[in-house]
């Protein structure tokens, strides 16, 4: 398989995917980097890699099991202090549902 | 005050004085914040100064030793922290504006680890934006200079701490390698840098790039210091589930014997080496056989891949964990007329142009249709790389390579990402295989500028890595020395 050149379409779709607003400068920079970094995806495109298992983790390890104990979280008016808006013990965000 | 040279002291050094009581924390502190005021304003290493609660530490140190209570292996030293890790009550950013004011409520675990052992942090470092990059020119704030050549770049992503070991603004610093991270800017700036096995450091308060490569470690201008800061770094970490049990590195004077030790030198990483690096690389060959390492060259096929998968494999871990970065828990938001257009618009003016660049290659190499011919058949190679390594390591006990393919280069010169990405080509491999490997100074290159040789060594043998590293230092005849102390000589 060979990876064709990015799309000024795809690149929209895969900026919409990422959540990203980009310009129309952007996106054309992008479409074309994007596709050039990809073309270099094509050494190992044409591998034969049938019955090569993935890499899960780097070392045979097994998850470890911690017992259930309840332990103090991190200070809610602290955390929040961050945040861009909050209120009553809560993130605010912009209206998620549209008016009907 | 003492007429001792702090600045020039190791970790060791320093711990050793303040625990005998020799001199104080308070005075090496404030030799160090005395460096960085005269030079800080060329090289800019640091995005937040913590001069003061570095002093206030420093003094919390010394009232602990007048009571007489046991302090610890770092006692007194300074430390220079990247900025990608958490800090409670300092600011923390990942050089982006994405996250600029952030407050962190928490503290990364080496932070605590290093803190614990006496060690006093004096400030967070300037990286490529989120780690990524080469030379930390994708900060989003400004560039920070090699200390070694104002007019070069430090390397990166962890540009900022190599620069502030080599600037002498601290003997020790903390920075994460993804692909190189540590050991690229290591390079670069002539101190050693280490990436530990995957797994040995906790990540916990390490802001997350790539979480199947990303691993803390240390900086230092010696092999030995280098290895004292692991040993406190290192061990497991319930709060981080990627964190190995009853693993751990400890610290023991090195034993630098290198005969009968065998020596592989990679031959998938000769290439498209500068002469200067070539010439380097076959010096510390010469070395190791003079003192009876038998040193032959190894191929490891499937590293010639490795820049390629990692290329798939880096960005798709980081679109998902950059996903966190949406306006809403921390850090800025941009308003829009609903929350999609919030997230967009937040995220397209919060990020600069090499984050969004490989949130948008990583989003692809996930997306449907494309999941399996780019990120699914990167993961094989993975297994490839790894398995080639094992064979390899089979008949050797370490391998080594050149860190960088070059010397530090000048700012601007890599525009192309492409170009860019071509620095960690010697340094990837063990990323992906989740190996530590570790850069030393050896020689000095085009215009005296510092070139470092890479030791690798399969999972936890960062003991036998140690071993040659210490072996080459000691090899070296050549230190790098900071462009204004070289002046008028």
């Amino acid at each position: 398989m060979s990876n064709d050149d990015i799309s000024i379409e795809t690149t929209r779709h895969i900026a919409y995917l990422a959540r990203l607003a980009l310009d129309e400068g952007e996106v054309n920079q992008y479409a074309g980097q994007l596709s050039a970094i990809l073309k270099h995806a094509d050494d190992i495109a044409s591998l034969d890699l049938d019955g090569v298992a993935p890499m899960r983790h780097t070392l045979n390890v097994v998850n470890i099991m911690r017992d259930d104990e309840v332990r103090p979280s991190l200070d809610r008016e602290e955390v929040l202090a961050s945040a861009p808006d909050a209120q009553a013990s809560m993130f605010l965000v912009p209206k998620i549902v549209g008016e009907e | 005050m003492s007429d001792l040279n702090f600045i020039e002291m190791s970790a060791v050094e320093i711990a050793a004085g303040v625990r005998s009581g020799e001199f104080s924390a308070v005075e090496v502190v404030t030799a160090h914040l005395d460096q960085i005021d005269k030079h800080e304003g060329d090289v800019r290493s640091f995005v937040t100064q913590m001069g003061e609660r570095a002093l206030d530490g420093a003094k919390a140190v010394d009232e602990r030793r007048s009571r007489g209570e046991e302090l610890g292996a770092l006692a007194g030293v300074p430390v220079a922290l990247k900025d990608n890790m958490a800090y409670r009550g300092v600011e923390t950013t990942c050089s982006s504006k994405i996250l600029k004011g952030w407050i962190p409520p928490y503290t990364a675990t080496v932070i605590e680890r290093l803190e614990a052992a006496g060690a006093i942090a004096i400030g967070k470092t300037n990286l490529d934006e989120f780690a990524m990059g080469s030379s930390t020119e994708n900060s989003a704030f400004f560039s920070t200079r090699n200390p070694i050549d104002l007019n070069r770049v430090p390397g990166g992503s962890s540009g900022g701490s190599a620069a502030s070991v080599a600037a002498r603004f601290a003997p020790i610093a903390i920075g994460s390698d993804t692909g190189g991270s540590i050991r690229q800017p290591a390079s670069l700036c002539g101190v050693v840098g280490v990436k530990p096995t995957y797994g040995l450091v906790s990540r916990y308060g390490l802001i997350a790039f790539a979480s199947s490569l990303d691993q803390i470690g240390p900086f230092a201008r010696s092999v030995d210091d280098a290895s004292l800061v692991l040993d406190v770094i290192s061990g497991h970490d319930g709060r981080d589930s990627t964190s190995l049990a009853e693993r751990s590195y400890s610290h023991q004077p090195i034993d630098n014997d290198v005969k009968g030790l065998r020596v592989g030198v990679i031959t998938e990483m000769l290439d498209g080496l500068s002469s200067d690096v070539e010439n380097a690389l076959n010096l510390a060959i010469d070395a190791l056989r003079a003192l009876g390492a038998q040193v032959e060259e190894v191929s490891v096929p499937a590293a010639k891949f490795g820049l390629t998968a990692y290329y798939l494999i880096a960005p798709a871990e980081a679109s998902s964990n950059l996903a966190r970065f949406d306006g809403v828990r921390y850090g800025v938001r941009v308003e829009g007329k609903d929350m999609n257009e919030t997230y967009e618009l937040t995220r397209g003016q919060g990020f600069g142009p090499e984050v969004k660049r490989r949130i948008m290659l990583g989003t692809y190499a996930l997306s449907a249709g494309y999941y399996d011919a780019l990120y699914g058949k990167a993961q094989k190679v993975r297994t490839l790389i790894a398995n080639d390594f094992d064979n390899a390591y089979d008949r050797f006990d370490v391998l080594i390579s050149a860190t960088s393919p070059t010397v530090a280069f000048e700012f601007n010169a890599k525009s192309d990402p492409l170009s860019m990405y071509m620095s960690d080509v010697c340094t990837i491999p063990s990323n992906l295989a989740g190996h530590p490997a570790m850069s030393v100074p050896f020689a000095g290159g085009e215009g005296g500028l510092p070139i470092g040789i890479q030791v690798l060594a399969p999972s936890f043998g960062e003991g036998v890595m140690f071993k040659v590293a210490s072996a080459l230092e000691a090899a070296a005849n050549y230190k790098a020395i900071p462009e204004w102390d070289n002046k008028g000589k």
